[in-house]
């Protein structure tokens, strides 16, 4: 019966093929050729790339940094985590919105905030790194903890036979959440690992994480050929990383039987003030940039804001930063970002959703941005793209493009759930109504993916306008984007600038967290809490 | 009579031969906009430099646009990865130490600037394969706010060794060497005095609490005393102190100090940028900035000097402006041949 439906409903041949070119081709060309050129090229440099004395000390700090910072979020992050997956906490909803706005902050205004919120002598550095990655990265330790399902049975079980609320967390719910913990870890170590923005900001002259690394070797000493060796040295090793991981968290799943899993009793008051004391540590470094704004000197002034749009040095001699025009280039951008990420994703996500066996390996094919880092992103297409016919260095779709293969990932898992979440019957009622395959298709998966197609635009949009890594490789003088200028500015010691400097931030924070808000209340599941930024959380450790 | 009929299909393949010649010119003609590079510590209005561009571009029929990109490290490396694709016409400022990467990047096409006889021969001779143009010199030394050495009853230092001792501790603003010109020809002055020793001379001033800046106007405007920072020690110019008098003319003595022990030569070129789309308007900009009329500004606007040898200083200048007898220098070949690794080695230096 089922079988008879699939047949008369069976699509064109020509269709999935179609479809799916574009985004395959999309993400060939702007992430997998420059990854081939880039290795290609760093062939010879490789070797005295590792064995040079300063990569063993890159390294060292950046897998330093990143096991320290792994260690503090997961510290900072578990008890909230354990208390929402088992209990009712007022205002739950607005905690994970807060936590998964703060996760995809710009890397500029996180570090911003955590400059203007520590005090002194440990305003940077690696206290001041650490930090900033510990609270990026609450959402991701947080999310996947609360998510996991804690049978009533077993704690009721625990309970009977006498223990303590400290032996059941210790004998039932810790083994219980251990695979999340380790799915958080990795997720947190990677992300702190390639950090960039961060560390570029946080970072002394000589500070680097091979990131940094990179677009040092590249901009500041010349060496793109080092540079290009880098890269791939961290793609090899953040490989083997991920990989170590995943078998980690797989090895440590324990399988339910059927059983009721509810969220339980209303939290007490030590849950209460956890969760809200991890809001406010969230909140924290958004209120200092606020504060930093209006801060000139050491003591309150306006002038940040009032002098804003003016970038005078002395007279006559400027700064050459336009945040005006900057603020507009981001906008611009982010839109074109937007439309080229969603235009590529819904293709990917019909095309896979409908696909045979071959058609589906596009899946993984339109998550390979998410294990490649930003700079090499953005070195990928600057030294592939700079020859003519393909000279595209100065071209206006390049900035956006690499936007958009950026936020990819981040488009079509929401659209793909959508889009295979379609039950099928519809189709074949609308069949029998007189649809041809394409229409009744058109009738019943689109409508289904309107919603995550309007979320993945606004998660595009915000990816592009908080980018920090590509762009700083891409952006030409005088066409610098937000977080460029914001970067520049936070580098200067003189005057007000700084001020100005927070002032930015804040504005493209308020940009920032506004397109995400939309996007979380707009698409979410109010159930349970979950929104589509927490399903890529959980699927970003399962396809890198 | 038979001449009409040939006549008049000559007459329309005239008609319509006339626009598409017209397009072709249009096709081959250069834009008309010519864009500047410079370092960021160019002046982009307001000064006789400026004034001096508008009118040469208002009589070439041109309009020229200045585009600054960061400090000089910066824009040679921006040059460098855009090169055949270049963000601008004409490149102002390289200098001797980031030339060879520039060159050997292919930032430059060649060009041969009218009135290049009546610049400094010892200048002309460093360039190779007429691929830019000496505009100016100056020396980068570092400077010292003499009233506040005054204040503390504190002896102004007078030799590179003075900066390492301990009387002087957290004293001194220096630049990043890896982005900043300044920052680059005073770790170059610090390998010509000391050779192999200079690694133990920078352990030496990290030991000493030396601050390093990112750029010149962050440790000139921000870092140094005079701006309200607290170093009353800064990389800069020997040319700074004259600015102080030229900027406030009630100043008759320049607040500040050069100790010519610090010194660095540098040159600065200008170039047509591979790739440009002007190269004539690029030229002939070129050409105008070893003129006369450009030239005999550049001493009071950026505080360097003519790389011609016939244009007369202001005053101010000559009394006050410091011209080292024996600034430090280094072989361009040597530069070229370790930059990197010395910069990578400073990195490594500074982080302690």
């Amino acid at each position: 019966m089922a079988d008879d439906h699939r047949r008369v409903n069976a699509l064109p041949g020509w269709f999935v093929p179609t479809v799916l070119t574009t985004p395959v081709l999309a993400v060939g060309a702007f992430i997998v050729a420059p990854l081939v050129v880039l290795a290609v090229r760093a062939g010879a440099s490789i070797g005295p790339t590792v064995a040079a004395a300063r990569t063993a000390e890159v390294m060292a700090f950046t897998v330093g940094q990143a096991l320290l910072s792994t260690v503090v979020a997961l510290a900072l992050g578990l008890a909230p985590g354990i208390v929402l997956a088992r209990q009712r906490v007022i205002g739950r909803r607005l905690v994970m919105s807060l936590l998964t706005a703060v996760f995809v902050l710009p890397t500029v205004v996180m570090a911003a905030g955590v400059r203007a919120l520590l005090p002194g002598p440990i305003d940077h550095g690696l206290p001041a790194i650490v930090t900033a990655h510990a609270l990026f990265n609450l959402a991701v330790v947080v999310r996947l903890v609360a998510a996991v399902p804690i049978p009533d049975g077993v704690l009721a079980a625990a309970r009977t036979l006498g223990a303590r609320p400290v032996v059941v967390l210790r004998t039932v719910v810790l083994p219980v959440v251990r695979p999340a913990v380790v799915s958080a870890a990795v997720i947190v170590f990677a992300f702190s690992f390639t950090s960039y923005g961060v560390v570029r900001i946080l970072g002394g002259v000589s500070t680097s994480t091979i990131e940094v690394e990179i677009w040092r070797q590249a901009v500041q000493l010349g060496r793109v050929d080092t540079a290009v060796a880098l890269t791939v040295v961290q793609l090899m090793t953040l490989g083997a990383v991920t990989a170590v991981g995943v078998t980690l968290a797989r090895r440590s799943t324990i399988r339910w039987g059927p059983g009721t899993i509810t969220v339980g009793e209303r939290a007490g008051a030590v849950g209460t003030i956890t969760v809200l004391l991890t809001a406010a540590l969230a909140l924290a470094p958004l209120v200092a940039l606020l504060a930093a704004s209006f801060r000139v000197g050491g003591a309150f002034s306006t002038s940040g804001w009032a002098n804003l749009l003016d970038d005078t040095i002395r007279p006559g001699l400027r700064l050459g930063l336009d945040p005006v025009a900057a603020a507009l280039r981001s906008l611009v951008t982010a839109g074109a970002a937007a439309t080229f990420a969603v235009a590529l994703g819904a293709l990917a996500a019909v095309g896979v959703a409908n696909a045979g066996r071959v058609g589906r390996l596009a899946d993984p094919i339109v998550m390979i941005p998410l294990a490649v880092s930003a700079v090499t992103v953005g070195l990928g297409l600057l030294v592939t793209y700079a020859r003519s016919p393909v000279d595209w260095r100065s071209s206006w779709f390049v900035l956006p493009l690499g936007h958009a293969c950026v936020a990819l990932p981040f488009v079509v898992r929401p659209l793909s759930t959508a889009a295979r979440g379609v039950d099928e019957r519809l189709r074949w009622a609308a069949s029998t109504l007189g649809a041809t395959p394409l229409r009744a298709m058109a009738a019943t998966v689109l409508p289904a993916m309107r919603r995550p197609l309007a979320a993945g635009a606004g998660l595009a949009a915000a990816v592009s306008l908080g980018e920090f890594g590509a762009s700083s490789m891409l952006s030409r003088s005088g066409g610098e984007t937000l977080p460029i200028v914001i970067e520049r500015l936070l580098a200067r010691t003189g005057g007000d600038f700084q001020a100005r400097g927070h002032a930015l931030a804040v504005l493209l924070a308020v940009l920032t967290v506004s397109l995400v808000a939309l996007v979380d209340l707009g698409s979410g599941d109010r159930a349970t809490g979950r929104s589509p930024l927490g399903s890529v959380g959980t699927d970003r450790d399962r396809a890198s | 009579m038979s001449l009409r009929p040939a006549g008049r299909p000559l007459w329309a393949l005239a008609a319509l031969l006339a626009p598409l010649a017209a397009c072709g010119d249009a096709d081959t003609a250069e834009p008309t906009t010519i864009t500047l590079v410079a370092y960021s510590s160019f002046p982009v209005e307001g000064t006789a430099v400026n004034d001096a561009l508008d009118e040469f571009a208002a009589a070439n029929g041109l309009t020229v646009e200045i585009l600054t990109a960061g400090d000089t490290g910066t824009m040679v490396t921006k040059a460098a990865l855009t090169a055949g694709n270049p963000e601008g016409d004409v490149l102002w400022g390289v200098d001797t130490i980031l030339l060879g990467r520039a060159v050997e990047a292919g930032v430059f096409q060649p060009h041969v600037a009218a009135g290049l006889d009546a610049v400094e021969p010892r200048l002309r001779d460093l360039v190779v394969d007429d691929l830019v143009t000496p505009v100016d010199f100056g020396d980068v030394c570092v400077n010292v706010d003499r009233g506040w050495f005054a204040d503390e009853g504190l002896a102004v230092p007078t030799r590179l060794e003075d900066l390492i001792d301990e009387r002087y501790a957290g004293l001194l603003a220096v630049q990043d060497a890896t982005s900043s010109s300044p920052g680059l020809a005073f770790l170059l002055a610090t390998i010509a005095r000391f050779g192999d020793g200079w690694e133990a001379f920078w352990s030496a001033l990290v030991a000493n609490d030396v601050l390093v800046t990112d750029d010149w106007e962050s440790a000139y405007y921000g870092a140094f005393t005079r701006a309200g920072g607290d170093r009353p020690m800064v990389v800069s110019y020997g040319s700074s102190p004259p600015y102080e008098v030229l900027f406030d003319p009630s100043v008759t003595e320049p607040p500040t100090g050069v100790i010519t022990d610090t010194c660095y030569r540098q040159v600065e070129f200008a170039g047509v940028l591979r790739g440009t789309d002007s190269p004539t308007g690029a030229g002939l900009l070129v050409d105008f900035l070893i003129s006369p009329e450009f030239q005999r500004h550049v001493a009071t606007d950026l505080y360097v000097f003519p790389a011609r040898t016939d244009v007369e200083l202001d005053p101010v200048f000559v009394e006050f402006a410091v011209i080292p007898d024996a600034p430090a220098e280094l072989d361009p070949e040597a530069i070229d041949a370790s930059r990197a690794a010395w910069t990578e080695r400073w990195l490594t230096i500074i982080g302690g």
